[in-house]
Parts: C-alpha cells; sequence; structure tokens
C-alpha cells in the first residue's frame, strides 16, 4: 500500500529534479525545484516524520525558494538573459565530475547494500511525529528553544537598523 | 502529562539581566530623541549588574538544563572579561559616534546582544547552545560592522564578514553534526562519554567532525587559514567595534573552542593536536609576518591580532588547569591592552579624518608625551616585554605548553614573539623620532582618558602583580 504512493511521489520528484536541470529559464528551474520539494515532503510523511516533511515545506519549499527567486528577481534578467547560458564545452571537467559521480553512487550502493542495512533499527511508533518533537523542544531542549528568540530577536533588530538608516 | 523540564533561573542570572537590560536600551532609545548618552548609561549599569549577578550562585560549578548549562569559575571569569570589553567599548564609542555622526541607539543594544551571546558562548556545554550563541554573536558583529551605512569599507567590511561568516558557520554546524552522527549525542559530557569506548572513538566521520569545528571555530577566532577576513573587517569597521570585536567575542570563540576540545573531546587528541599544532605555529608566523608589512595602525592590529590567537590555540593544545587559567589570564590582559591601544587610535583621529597611517604617529612622543608613552606601554605589552601583563599573559601560557611537553612549539611562539616586537617599535620609532608631520589636534575628553587609565592600570598591574588574578582564574 505504501509502496503504491510511494512510487508515483518518487517519479513526480525525479522527473521534476531533471527538470530543474533541463528547463530553459531559471524561474522554471525554480518552480519545478518547488515542486520536487513538495514530492520530497510526501515521502518524509511516508516515513512516519510528519514534522520534517512539514519544515521541508515551509523551510526549503517556502523560505529558501523565495531566497532564489528574490536573487533571479535581483539579477534583473533582460529577455536574452531569461535562459541558462552553457559554457565553454570543458570536456576534462565534465568527465572528472561524470567519475566522481558514478564513484559517488558505487560506493552508496555498496555501502546501502551491506547487511546491517536489512533490518533498520526499529524506532518508536510516534518516532518523528509533531508531538515528539514538542515534547522535546519544551523539555530538554527548553534552554535552546528561548536562546534561539534572542537569536531572532537580534537579527531583527539588526536587519532594521542596516535597512532603514538613511544613507547621506 | 508532560514532565516538567528542569529549569534553574538562577544559573542564567547574567544572561536574563543583561537581556532585560538590552531591550530597556531599545525602548528608551525611543524616547530620548537625538541625544543618546542616557542609553549609555543603561547599557553600562546593565553589564555591571550582569558581572555582579554572574555571581549569583556559589558553589562551583553547576551544572544546570540536563548538562547543556554550566556556571563554574571559567565562565564566570568570562563573563566578568566580557561585561567589561563590552563597557570598554560602549565608552568608546561615545565620542566616536559624536564625531562620526553613528547616532543609531540600537548600536548600544546589539553590543549588548553580542554580550548575551557571549556569556551564552562561554557558558555551554551543549554544541546546540554554543552554536546559537556563536550566531548570536556573529549576527550582532555583522551589523556592528556595516554600521556606517554610509562609508563603502565599513560597506565591504561588513559584507565580506557576513558572507564568510555565514560559511564559517555552515562548516561548524557540519562538523557539530559528524560528532552528533558518531556520539549520539549534543552534550559535552555525553559526548566525552560516547568516546570512552572504542568502538565509538574508532569510527572516520569523528575525524571529519574535528576537522570541520577546527575550521569553523577558526574562522571565528579568525586563525590560519581561515583569517583572510580579518584585516579588511577591523579596517572598515568602526574602530571601537574593531577593539571590541578583536578582544570579546575572540574571547567567547576561544571559550567554547577550548571546553569542545578539552571537555568532550580529550580522548581524540592526539589527532586533533596535531593538526591545531601546525594551525598555531603558521597563526602566529602568518600574523607576525604579516603584520611587518602594513602601514595602516588597524591593519597592523588587526594581524597582531592573528598572532594572538595563535599563542593562544597553544593554550588550547596543552588542556589541562593550568592551560584554563593562562587562557582567563591571557584574555584579561589581552582586554586591557588591546582597548588601551584601540582608545589611542581613535583620540588621534578626527571628523572626516582618522589618521590611520603610521606616518601620521611621526612625533607624537614629543607633542604628547604622555600619550606616547601609553600607547608606547600598550604596544610593548602586546609585544609582551616585561614587566607588563603581555609578558606574563604569554609567559603563563608557556609555562603550561612546557608542562605537558610541547617544546618545540614554545620554542617556535618565544621565536614569533621576537619577530612580534619588531612592527610594535617600528610603531614607536615613528613615534619618538621622526618629524610630525602636522599638528595634532588632539581632545581628550574625561570619557577616552578613563579608558586609558583603566588601560594602564590593568596593563602594569597584571604585570607586576599577576598573583591575585592568577589564583581567582585557578579553578
Amino acid at each position: 500500500m505504501e509502496l503504491l504512493i510511494f512510487y508515483p511521489l518518487a517519479l513526480v520528484s525525479v522527473i521534476l529534479a531533471l527538470f530543474v536541470v533541463f528547463n530553459k529559464s531559471p524561474i522554471g528551474s525554480a518552480v519545478c525545484l518547488i515542486g520536487m520539494m513538495l514530492g520530497l515532503a510526501g515521502v518524509f510523511i511516508l516515513l512516519q516524520a510528519h514534522f520534517l516533511a512539514i519544515l521541508q515545506i515551509i523551510v526549503y519549499a517556502g523560505a529558501i525558494m523565495v531566497l532564489f527567486m528574490f536573487v533571479i528577481m535581483l539579477l534583473n534578467l533582460k529577455d536574452d538573459d531569461t535562459k541558462w547560458k552553457i559554457r565553454e564545452r570543458n570536456i576534462f571537467l565534465s568527465s572528472a565530475t561524470g567519475v566522481l559521480i558514478v564513484g559517488i553512487l558505487y560506493k552508496i550502493i555498496d555501502v546501502t547494500t551491506d547487511t546491517k542495512f536489512d533490518s533498520p533499527a526499529t524506532v518508536p511508533d510516534n518516532f518523528g511525529t509533531v508531538e515528539v518533537v514538542g515534547t522535546a523542544l519544551f523539555t530538554d531542549f527548553v534552554l535552546p528553544f528561548e536562546v534561539a528568540s534572542i537569536l531572532l530577536l537580534a537579527a531583527m533588530v539588526g536587519a532594521v537598523v542596516l535597512a532603514k538608516s538613511k544613507v547621506d | 502529562m508532560i514532565a516538567a523540564p528542569e529549569i534553574d533561573l538562577i544559573s542564567l542570572a547574567p544572561v536574563l539581566v543583561l537581556s532585560v537590560f538590552t531591550m530597556l536600551v531599545m525602548l528608551i532609545d525611543l524616547f530620548v530623541g537625538k541625544n543618546k548618552s542616557v542609553l549609555v548609561f543603561v547599557a553600562l549599569t546593565g553589564l555591571l549588574l550582569a558581572a555582579v549577578s554572574s555571581f549569583a550562585k556559589t558553589d562551583w560549578p553547576v551544572s544546570s538544563f540536563g548538562g547543556s548549562y554550566v556556571v563554574d569559575h571559567m565562565s564566570v571569569f568570562f563573563t566578568m572579561i566580557f561585561c567589561l570589553s563590552s563597557g570598554l567599548a560602549i565608552l568608546l564609542s561615545v565620542d566616536y559616534n559624536k564625531r562620526e555622526n553613528i547616532r543609531v541607539g540600537e548600536y548600544y543594544s546589539l553590543i549588548m546582544f553580542c554580550t548575551v551571546g557571549m556569556i551564552i558562548l562561554a557558558s555551554s556545554t551543549d554544541l546546540i547552545m554554543i552554536f546559537l550563541g556563536i550566531e548570536i554573536v556573529s549576527l550582532c558583529l555583522y551589523v556592528l560592522a556595516g554600521i556606517r551605512r554610509g562609508d563603502t569599507r565599513s560597506n565591504e567590511a561588513a559584507l565580506k564578514y557576513f558572507l564568510l561568516g555565514a560559511f564559517a558557520t555552515g562548516f561548524l554546524l557540519y562538523g557539530m553534526t559528524l560528532l552528533y552522527g558518531a556520539t549520539g549525542t549534543t552534550k559535552l559530557a555525553g559526548i566525552a562519554e560516547a568516546l570512552s569506548h572504542a568502538e565509538v572513538l574508532s569510527q572516520p566521520i569523528l575525524v571529519m567532525g574535528v576537522v570541520l569545528l577546527i575550521a569553523g571555530f577558526g574562522f571565528k577566532v579568525a586563525s590560519v587559514p581561515f583569517h583572510m577576513w580579518t584585516p579588511d573587517v577591523y579596517q572598515g569597521a568602526p574602530t571601537p567595534v574593531t577593539a571590541f570585536m578583536a578582544v570579546g567575542p575572540k574571547a567567547a570563540a576561544f571559550a567554547a573552542f577550548f571546553r569542545v576540545f578539552t571537555t568532550a573531546m580529550p580522548e581524540l587528541a592526539p589527532t586533533w593536536e596535531v593538526l591545531l599544532s601546525i594551525i598555531a605555529v603558521t597563526t602566529m608566523f602568518v600574523g607576525n609576518l604579516g603584520a611587518i608589512m602594513q602601514t595602516n595602525i588597524k591593519r597592523l592590529l588587526a594581524y597582531s591580532s592573528i598572532s594572538h590567537a595563535g599563542y593562544i590555540l597553544i593554550a588550547i593544545i596543552a588542556k589541562g588547569s593550568l592551560a584554563t587559567s593562562a587562557l582567563l589570564f591571557y584574555m584579561l590582559s589581552y582586554t586591557f591592552m588591546t582597548f588601551g591601544a584601540f582608545s589611542i587610535v581613535i583620540l588621534l583621529g578626527r571628523a572626516g579624518k582618522e589618521n590611520l597611517e603610521l606616518e601620521d604617529y611621526s612625533g607624537l612622543g614629543f607633542k604628547a608625551p604622555l600619550l606616547g608613552l601609553a600607547m608606547s606601554v600598550f604596544l610593548l605589552s602586546l609585544g609582551g616585554l616585561p614587566p607588563l601583563a603581555g609578558f606574563v599573559a604569554k609567559f603563563y601560557i608557556f609555562q603550561a605548553a612546557l608542562n605537558e611537553g610541547y617544546v618545540i612549539l614554545v620554542v617556535l611562539a618565544v621565536l614569533n614573539s621576537a619577530i612580534s616586537l619588531y612592527y610594535y617599535l617600528k610603531v614607536i620609532v615613528f613615534m619618538y623620532m621622526k618629524e610630525p608631520k602636522g599638528d595634532f589636534q588632539i581632545s581628550l575628553t574625561p570619557i577616552t582618558l578613563i579608558i586609558i587609565i583603566i588601560g594602564l592600570i590593568g596593563t602594569v598591574q597584571l604585570g607586576l602583580f599577576p598573583g591575585p588574578v592568577i589564583s581567582l582564574a585557578h579553578p
């Protein structure tokens, strides 16, 4: 049953990831990236990591994508720039990267097909749920949680100071 | 029903007091109009109360919040250093901000936020807390470095610092993650416990983690090869902020550096000792040889602070309780010398012309004998000449290292100390042996005078009678 949901999600994610690479315009790539992030969030939900899934959507599909879009807009692309420019082909670099990726993939397959991955350690049923994360946040990690508020306040004050002060 | 967490607010007293005063400064700023001097009083009161409240716990060491926060002699001593350095930085800014037309009330609250972060950094025994502390400190510094919006150098400094700093933070966090992955805990004591098992200790992932941690911390304390930002940022930032950066945040980063490596990873010492020794030696050489070339006093002091980071790294390599007290003593004496030197650098400048070239110091020695003398004392102390504080501080660090048998490291450090005297003396040569180029327009205000006197007393006192402070710094 899980696989029935997993395969379409994974397929969509992979296809969108390919679109990110092959898309003609940066904006199109960015939009495809959002879709891929959402697909990944779905995979996280299947893995019972609800909280991680929500974070994936808020942080990646939300905040980081806004940052990407912001940079793309900031560069203020003209019409002829809206397409990716392909740099001069460098055969040496391309083949070196290819070898590197094949090596990494080989190693990953080698490690993950190891026998100890056949029976992964069992995790509690509520592992990764919002409830467990919340409990940890308000008990074991209450101090970092509160200190983070100081960090955010300082960051906010700093951003306003830099942005609002007048330049002569 | 969730069990209520153990909360120990008394341990947190300095952080709480300072946070409250920081927000108070921000609020009062709204009502005072153009004249910001009342903020200075509130800020100084807050720092003083924070320093006092760090003694709220008397039976050290007290660990609280499930082992993620500790009050021990190191954290209390560092809290003192932070409050002192922030107080001096705020005092130093009063006249400077008037002259350079920095009329931002948030300036003071940012320095205080930074101090909150530094106290957290020096008192935390949990990687997450250390990370949060470093981020608070860094964020405030990015903004403080670029607070002169109209000045291109200041903008450059802030941007450079921000981009490289964000990158270094990534390294640091990655290192922490790997360490967590290998040991399964973020608490320093827990990591040390986990590392005592051979099967955890043999994981290659740990070496990666240690290397990345060294890179992250190395950036924050400006050690080679992560020092590239230092001269540009120190030169571009407003001078009181430069002095502040060279002392407080650096001391805080060293506190965390020291704590993480000596309390969490003593088992891994053979791995990181070698790496840190190489970094310490290159830091000293690059700092000192780089300083020789400089003609700008702020860049010279920046390179000098890089070389000092090299000496302090030796304290981390030496470990042990002697090294702890040597580190504390070094940071305290470094505070006095650095603020003294920078206060005179600020004093020589005037609106529109900061007079930062060494040439501008020509003849200071006979035009303003007392100022020249004070500057000479600070520079010679930075160079480590007896009977000043810098000498005793270096002596203690070298002694701690010799006790642990790091003879070559100490020999190289002493050699570097000799090299460093060359460029400190170069400034003194300019002050006493060259004809003045123009008139000095020095307007010595009472506040600057107080800072110079505090610096002088500290430098001489710690040099002649280090005993009481040493015994305070000793666990």
